[in-house]
């Protein structure tokens, strides 16, 4: 049994949910008895970047080099895929909840007669059927499912399994695929991204800002900690309403779901909808002057006080010992 | 122009999520049920394109009788007519069957709904539907302008977002802030009552995964709080304890 991996990149560089989509198909092959986990990249990446796939648990990695696939263009995404995935044999395809994985994921459930589980958390429970644990109701609650059909397609969530990094180098092939133009319907025009920073979803650790910072100018205190920590910044829903930060920093229920191993929310309340979006995180520390803060009752750590006095002191603290 | 809108029928965001039937069911029990957030903009962007274009604007549930009161808010908010597909909706597959099987028959140019619903977070309804119906499909949307057949988008990625463009029709799962949510009004409200709500049977009753059980997360310990004059402590917790550092 053959299990494909797609595998997304950003700057030339394969994301780390894809490479942790890899070492899950890793795991899963070793839980049935071994098989190969082929990975699949698209456009244009470079081939020692390819091999890191190698290192992450694939035996082999499929390169199909194409500009026209440099964009994310959806159609055509899942139609490479759907391609490799008949060429590959597969029965299993794995790939992680993303922006662009969740579209190009559902096209081919669809495409490949396969069920499809998004926001995995854990390995398949094999013992009796085939039962996937994913996060649901916005990471209030886990929905065991079973899948029913042959195919399956499972989009892993940020930290369902730690990333292996001992694999031996794989062999990368390059494949070439004919696209049909009516996959390229959609035309993207122009992209607008933050390059070089930290990007959120993907982020160990973030530092977060609410409206308890009074104005945008004071964001110089979160990149700053977040600078020393090598960590993504985000905000709060009304921060990014009132255009003080770009709305891809929303986190939150109708923004962008985290899951690093340290968040820390600095003059954030703590409301339902903003803490939805953070409970996948490992440890929450919260910096707010209100004791009565609800989000404190969801932190490991926390310290009442004034942000604009404690933040520049704890990250001078922390430069101290890292 | 003919715009469907696809919205669920989901807890209020407030809700404390819990389960009954040995854990195999949600428990409704006072909880206020609303239209998805995210259905929730795409039809409030849907509601500002019927003004400003003149399209039909429908909107669909599948789901059972309860959700009806749902659908009434959404023609509330503007919609034309409601469509309930009268059914559970099982998993994503079967929505997306049920919901191209009704645009296969009324031949729609944009099918709007929200990027993901808030109970289940799949995500996968537009794309499903777009395969289905061999139709493009965008998401998350957060832009969305229509200027003759063409539609112009912007669509949110990590770090950014991607402006695109594509022809009529088309699918797309919307997100904030592609237009603010609306609030029924009272004339909208009224005239609610009498616009139709067609009930429809299922017809394709796909489905491809079944929930067995549901689990909640453990309960979080107690926050250990640190002094605002030794930020230190919270470095060394971070450092030692933690082991973030
Ligand atoms: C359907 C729905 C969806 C929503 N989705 C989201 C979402 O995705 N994400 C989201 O964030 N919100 C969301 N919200 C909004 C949410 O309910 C809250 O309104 C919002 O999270 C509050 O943002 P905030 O904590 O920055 O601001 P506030 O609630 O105003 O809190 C500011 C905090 O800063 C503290 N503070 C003030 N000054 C200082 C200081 N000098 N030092 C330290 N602390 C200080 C205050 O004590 C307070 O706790 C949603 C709401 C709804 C209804």
């Amino acid at each position: 049994m053959s299990i494909l991996v797609y595998i997304e990149h950003a700057d030339g560089a394969i994301k780390k949910t894809s490479l942790e989509a890899v070492s899950f198909a890793h795991a899963l092959a070793q839980q049935t008895g071994g098989g190969d986990v082929v990975a699949v990249g698209l456009g244009t990446i470079a081939e020692d970047q390819l091999a890191k796939a190698g290192e992450a648990g694939a035996s082999k990695v499929l390169y199909v080099k194409d500009s026209n696939l440099d964009a994310g263009v959806i159609q055509a995404h899942a139609d490479a895929v759907a391609q490799i995935y008949e060429k590959v044999g597969a029965e299993t395809l794995i790939l992680a909840t993303s922006s662009l994985g969740s579209a190009v994921a559902a096209r081919l459930a669809v495409r490949l007669q396969a069920g499809l589980v998004s926001n995995v958390v854990e390995l398949p429970d094999l013992s009796s059927g085939y039962q996937v644990k994913r996060s649901i109701y916005t990471g209030k609650a886990f929905a065991v499912t079973t899948v029913d059909t042959a195919h399956k397609i499972l989009a892993i969530k940020k930290n369902a399994i730690d990333l292996k990094t001992d694999g031996a180098t794989a062999s990368v092939e390059l494949v070439s695929l004919d696209i049909a133009q009516a996959n390229f319907a959609t035309t993207i025009t122009s992209t607008d991204q933050a390059t070089g920073e930290v990007l959120l979803p993907e982020a160990d650790i973030v530092v977060s800002g609410g409206r308890g910072l009074k104005g945008p100018e004071n964001w110089g205190m979160i990149e700053d900690l977040a600078k020393v920590l090598g960590a993504a910044t985000g905000c709060s829903k009304p921060v990014s309403d009132i255009g003080w930060r770009p709305h891809h920093e929303h986190v939150g229920q109708t923004g962008v779901k985290v899951a690093p191993t340290l968040y820390i929310a600095v003059g954030i309340s703590g409301a339902i909808q903003h803490l939805a979006g953070v409970n996948s995180s490992k440890y929450i520390v919260v910096i707010n002057k209100d004791p009565e803060a609800p989000f404190f009752k969801a932190a490991d750590y926390g310290i009442v006080g004034d942000a604009f006095e404690v933040l520049p002191k704890l990250t001078e603290a922390i430069k101290a010992v890292i | 122009m003919k715009i469907l809108v696809c919205i669920t029928h989901v807890p209020d965001t407030t809700s404390k999520i819990q389960f009954t039937d040995n854990n195999t069911k949600f428990d409704k029990n006072g909880v206020q049920f609303i239209i998805g957030p995210y259905d929730d903009y795409a039809l409030a962007r849907a509601v500002e394109l019927k003004e400003q274009l003149g399209a039909s604007l429908t909107v669909l549930n599948v789901g059972e009788a309860d959700t009806e009161p749902t659908l009434r808010k959404a023609l509330a908010i503007g919609a034309d007519d409601a469509i309930r597909i009268n059914a559970f909706p099982k998993d994503s597959l079967f929505v997306a069957s049920e919901i191209a099987a009704i645009a296969k028959e009324n031949n729609y140019d944009l099918i709007l709904m929200g990027r993901e619903s808030i109970d289940f977070n799949g995500g996968m309804v537009h794309g499903m539907v777009g395969q289905l119906l061999g139709m493009p499909s965008v998401s998350p949307v957060m832009k969305l302008d229509i200027e003759g057949d063409t539609v112009k988008m912007a669509r949110e990625i990590e770090g950014g977002k991607e402006y695109l463009e594509a022809k009529l029709p088309l699918i797309a799962g919307c997100q904030e802030p592609i237009a603010e949510w609306k609030i029924p009004n009272m004339r909208g409200i009224m005239s609610a009552r009498t616009k139709p709500l067609n009930v429809i049977e299922p017809s394709q009753n796909q489905s491809a995964t079944a929930v067995v059980e549901f689990k909640l997360p453990p309960a979080k310990g107690a926050v250990k709080l640190v002094d605002k004059d030794n930020v230190e402590e919270l470095v060394k917790l971070l450092k030692n304890d933690a082991k973030v550092l």
